[in-house]
């Protein structure tokens, strides 16, 4: 834990500081994926690689989507996207709560004067096949953090265990920095050239893409689209794992793992858009499950998702 | 005698799950050491969120010897039976005794196992209760095998006396137990060395841990209420929210603030509910406005500057959760103020179930069912229609989107400020009772009837597509739903033919049921197109089509939805008390789809059962029964032509004669009347002249006629007493 935690200027600081922390334990600091996903746990850093008992340890931020969180940019709180850090470790140290209650340290959080509560609270995505114990972290009532021992993902049990740290960066940043709402915050350091909030970044994208999400989007198109990703997952994952062309064996289980996230993100979208009922909402679920169960099993087929 | 203290540490514990813990780690060490052969004089347990304890006073330090003996084939026994007995137990030839009997020597194995050591035991005992501990879920963590609720981090097993205290040597899977322990989270300081139980609670409290459960939920409580009674208030009384709380914290601080003024005016169940789900808040109320205005939050630590930057973070939380409300609330007035069109029109793509299609088809087949009920319940058909339709709205409100426990709470809401009768706005509120067993029925008329054609549409729907219940998987809470329709009933005395609802219900499930058919055909048709014109062969095309539509086509629906009711209906009465034969008896006559009639028979026949001539009637009645079945089984007829008085040779003939025509005579208006009691109470009357008859007349008389003639007398006795109920299903 530092010694004088200072409070941070600005929303990247305290990313810069999360990712100088994390790298300072041993974590791989990786880059954002190139997909909407809905949370960071879809990165295939997180989903794939807790699999197998290769070690691993990374960190990263991930923009994340929730189509049905659009609120016009009005709520202080609520974004249809915003930002993830994720931190992943495989296995699971003994220390982890110790590490992450430095983690919060590290961004100005005084531990003598706030009330830090690891609450009860099961992780589960049905979409992945993948649940996990552990807890929301709560800051003085809020929920920071998650925190998940990971059991199962894609319907294979995790041997040995992840933990898994989600921080909710916009949130976080704003209770550290004593914002009311998210559009107030600073991005960049007020003091330079050019302060940039959080609001002339992307309040005007929150209008445009909750009025995409709530109304725009065609809910034919994403019916296709989902039918889609769906058989070109299923594709993928049927090739002969002998390559002709390199001679090596080859198993396409990332590129059929993008087209689910895919799917997961049509089905989000679908759901916004209000035209998915309940009970079609557990088909559509059971669907993108059944596709992260076969990309996670075709994964334990590769190199980096084997057992040693 | 030494005392025993064991502590297991670990990452936060689940608050729901500490109680049933603590029950369960004093339960399985204490039998487990019992059963090794100690003895104890008190076990207590406790818990916080990062430990489960149990202190155990007044110890055995050592086991009693035992001594076994077991018996063993004769000597005699060829090989293999002595070999057996020789695995079974474990001993060698030369080990087991030889001793005399009658029958010549008996081989006898004597098996002495000295006391053990207390320890020895504790550690055996623990280990075996820390692998299998019944957590309602359990989880591995790092390169581990062992399951705990959550990571165990250390274990701490003492046994102290005289001599001092002793770590209880064990390992398990790399945690070795020992004598320390650590404080608060925050506001101790590291790891302490530990000696006893008091000891123990003693260095707790000065590392700022409260262990003992209720003692921090008294002091949350009696916090929380001095914060209120400071600023005139009071905190709103929750005691599954105080046993939670007081199982997330080690150490209690609470804290009182208030709701922002501009949520105030958020329906007060709203407040309550946001705060308490969400923040685990109490409500603090203001006696002099009766409005919720405040509340208190728990924190687990005193923090350098006294909570001030807690008490705001919490605040500035639930501002943004009430934001969130009040954007739902005020969105939800929009579209109530404008008479909820918005989300009818939205409730007709919302699928109900896949084959009795939309929420608003099934609205439409409820108003239908809930006007026919109406009349029979007290209410305006017309209300009844109305609310039947508004009841489910609220299912589309932004709100109840949020907060599903809200739902019909809203819908009330939102009824009235539609401008609807508040007797329609409180059936959206109240059609949805009873919700469980300890939930009470509806009895205002309209809520009534809405309930009831609500759960009569739910099971004739699932019957109609035979997705009956089976064993114990009932995805749709039928039985609950059958269960609400008996209770809703009996609660309003209302006779209700429930046949006659069933068929008329069951009718508009079919129709919903073949509109969805009907659209699925249409669906296959251009499935079909497709098929074929992509170059799949006709008939694959004709086959992969059929498979489609047939894999949904509806099953007959099924006649035995009453008999699902009865059963919901025997579980109902018995719990009330009435006897299952009892209930037997009247299931088994006519008319039995009225529950109240049904249920007012039972009561009446309950009732004569108890008096002296009602329980003897019944012997009467089945020595009755049992000579008459047995002489029209041999004679091969039925003897039922009217027995005549004049072939009576004896008084207590003659008297049983006038007795069953005095009994008829009261019977039969009684039961024209549905006067149970009465036509029992007549019936009852039958026993004196049954009993006295029998004890003077011999039935099977050598005189034929004089036979036949009681025989046909006791086909009377037979006929009067099943027009009341059953009696031969009555035991004893």
């Amino acid at each position: 834990m530092s010694d004088a935690p200072t409070t941070p200027k600005s929303f990247q600081e305290i990313i810069l500081r999360l990712q100088n922390y994390w790298a300072a334990q041993g974590c791989a600091v990786l880059q954002p994926y190139d997909m909407e996903v809905g949370a960071g746990t879809f990165h295939p850093a997180t989903t794939l690689r807790s699999l197998g008992t290769k070690p691993w340890a990374a960190a990263y931020v991930q923009p994340s989507r929730r189509p049905t969180d659009g609120r016009y940019g009005e709520n202080p709180n609520r974004l249809q996207h915003y930002y993830q850090y994720q931190v992943i470790i495989k296995p699971s140290p003994p220390n982890l709560q110790e590490l992450y209650l430095g983690s919060l340290a590290a961004i100005g959080i005084d531990l003598g004067v706030h009330d830090i509560r690891f609450v009860e609270d099961d992780w589960e995505s049905p979409t992945l096949g993948a649940w996990g114990l552990g807890w929301e972290v709560w800051c003085d009532g809020m929920e920071v953090s998650q925190f998940t021992y990971f059991q199962q993902v894609g319907g294979h049990d995790c041997k040995p265990v992840s933990g898994e740290l989600t921080y909710g960066l916009e949130r976080l940043a704003m209770y550290v920095m004593g914002i009311d709402h998210v559009m107030e915050m600073p991005f960049n350091d007020p003091q330079s050239p050019i302060p940039l909030k959080y609001g002339d970044i992307f309040r005007q994208t929150e209008e445009e893409y909750s009025r995409h999400n709530f109304d725009g989007a065609s809910t034919e198109m994403l019916l296709q689209h989902f039918k889609d990703a769906e058989a070109e997952c299923e594709r993928l994952l049927a090739f002969d794992p002998q390559d002709p062309k390199s001679g090596k064996r080859i198993i396409m289980a990332h590129p059929a793992y993008d087209q689910t996230i895919k799917a997961s993100h049509l089905f989000n979208l679908l759901d916004a858009r209000g035209v998915i009922s309940v009970t079609e909402r557990q088909a559509y679920i059971g669907r993108v499950r059944a596709l992260a169960k076969k990309c996670a099993d075709a994964f334990r087929q590769t190199e980096a998702g084997a057992d040693q | 005698m030494p005392d025993l203290l064991i502590e297991l540490f670990s990452e936060e514990i689940p608050a729901r799950m500490q109680a049933r813990a603590r029950e369960d780690l004093r339960k399985l060490v204490t039998d487990g050491l019992v059963e090794a052969g100690l003895t104890y004089a008190s076990a207590g347990a406790f818990s916080t969120p990062r430990r489960l304890v149990l202190s155990v006073e007044g110890l055995t330090s050592e086991s009693r010897p035992v001594r076994e003996e077991r018996k063993g084939p004769s000597t005699s026994a060829p090989a293999q039976a002595v070999e057996g007995f020789l695995r079974s137990t474990g001993l060698t030839l030369d080990r087991l005794e030889r001793r005399a009997d009658k029958k010549g020597e008996t081989f006898y194995a004597v098996v002495e196992k000295p006391g053990r050591q207390a320890a020895e035991i504790v550690a055996e005992v623990l280990e075996a209760v820390i692998r299998n501990f019944p957590w309602p879920k359990s989880m591995r963590w790092g390169n581990g095998t062992l399951r705990w609720v959550r990571p165990l981090q250390s274990i701490l097993s003492l046994l102290s006396d005289e001599t001092g205290a002793h770590v209880v040597p064990l390992t398990v899977d790399g945690i070795v137990a020992g004598n320390t322990t650590e404080g608060h989270r925050f506001m101790g300081n590291g790891r302490f060395v530990v000696t006893g139980f008091d000891d123990y609670v003693v260095k707790l409290k000065r590392a700022k841990v409260v262990l003992d459960t209720a003692e921090r939920e008294a002091a949350i409580w009696q916090g929380a209420q001095n914060l209120a009674f400071a600023s005139g208030m009071e905190v709103v009384a929750d005691p599954g929210l105080l046993s939670e709380v007081a199982g997330l914290v080690e150490w209690p601080v609470p804290l009182m603030g208030r709701i922002g003024e501009a949520f105030l005016g958020l329906p007060p169940e709203v407040l309550q509910t946001s705060m308490k789900e969400h923040q685990k808040f109490f409500s603090v109320r203001n006696p002099k406005t009766g409005r919720i205005e405040g509340f208190v939050t728990v924190a687990n630590i005193e923090a350098a500057d006294g909570g001030e930057v807690i008490l705001k973070g919490n605040q500035k939380v639930l501002a943004a959760r009430l934001s969130d409300a009040k954007f739902f609330w005020e969105n939800d007035l929009r579209v109530a103020k404008t008479g909820m069109g918005e989300w009818v029109e939205g409730l007709k793509s919302v699928t109900f179930q896949a084959k009795l299609g939309s929420q608003a088809d099934r609205i439409e087949r409820i108003a239908a069912l809930a006007r026919e009920i109406a009349p029979l319940v007290g209410a305006d058909p017309a209300d009844a229609e109305r609310a039947a339709r508004l009841a489910k709205l609220d299912l589309r409100s932004a709100m109840v989107g949020e907060f599903p426990e809200l739902q019909g709470v809203m819908g009330r809401y939102y009824a009235l400020e539609a401008g609807e009768k508040p007797a329609v706005a409180d059936a959206a509120r109240d059609h949805w009772r009873p919700k469980g067993e300890s939930d009470s029925v509806p009895s205002e008329p309209v809520s009534v009837a809405v309930a009831l054609a609500d759960k009569i549409d739910t099971l004739t729907g699932f019957w109609a597509i035979d997705e009956k219940p089976t064993g114990s998987k009932d995805p749709f809470a039928l039985r609950r739903a059958a269960l609400g329709v008996v209770r809703l009933v009996l609660g309003t005395d209302a006779e209700i033919k429930l046949l006659d609802m069933f068929s008329a219900q069951l009718g508009r499930a079919d129709s919903s049921v073949n509109e969805t058919l009907k659209a699925l055909k249409l669906e296959a048709a251009k499935k079909f197109q497709e098929q074929t014109s992509g170059g799949t062969s006709f008939m694959t095309a004709v086959a992969t089509v059929t498979r489609e539509v047939d894999g949904r086509t509806v099953d007959a629906r099924s006649p035995d939805l009453l008999s699902f009711f009865h059963d919901r209906l025997k579980v109902y009465l018995k719990d009330q008390g009435i006897r299952h034969d009892i209930i037997d008896a009247c299931l088994a006559m006519p008319g039995n789809d009225d529950l109240t009639l049904l249920v007012k028979r039972a009561e009446a026949l309950a009732a004569v059962m108890k008096t002296e001539d009602g329980a003897n009637l019944i012997q009467g009645y089945k020595r009755a029964a049992n000579i008459l079945a047995q002489a029209e089984a041999k004679d091969g007829v039925e003897y039922s032509f009217g027995a005549d008085i004049k072939f009576a040779e004896t008084d207590e003939e003659r008297a049983l004669f006038a007795a069953l025509d005095k009994t008829e005579a009261g019977i039969t208006p009684a039961m024209a009347a549905e006067d149970f009691p009465k036509a029992m109470a007549a019936m009852a009357g039958l026993r004196a002249p049954i009993d006295a008859f029998f004890t003077a007349v011999q039935v099977n008389s050598d005189n034929q006629i004089v036979r036949r003639n009681r025989l046909n007398l006791l086909h009377r006795i037979r006929a009067i007493c099943s027009g009341v109920a059953d009696l031969g299903r009555i035991e004893g």
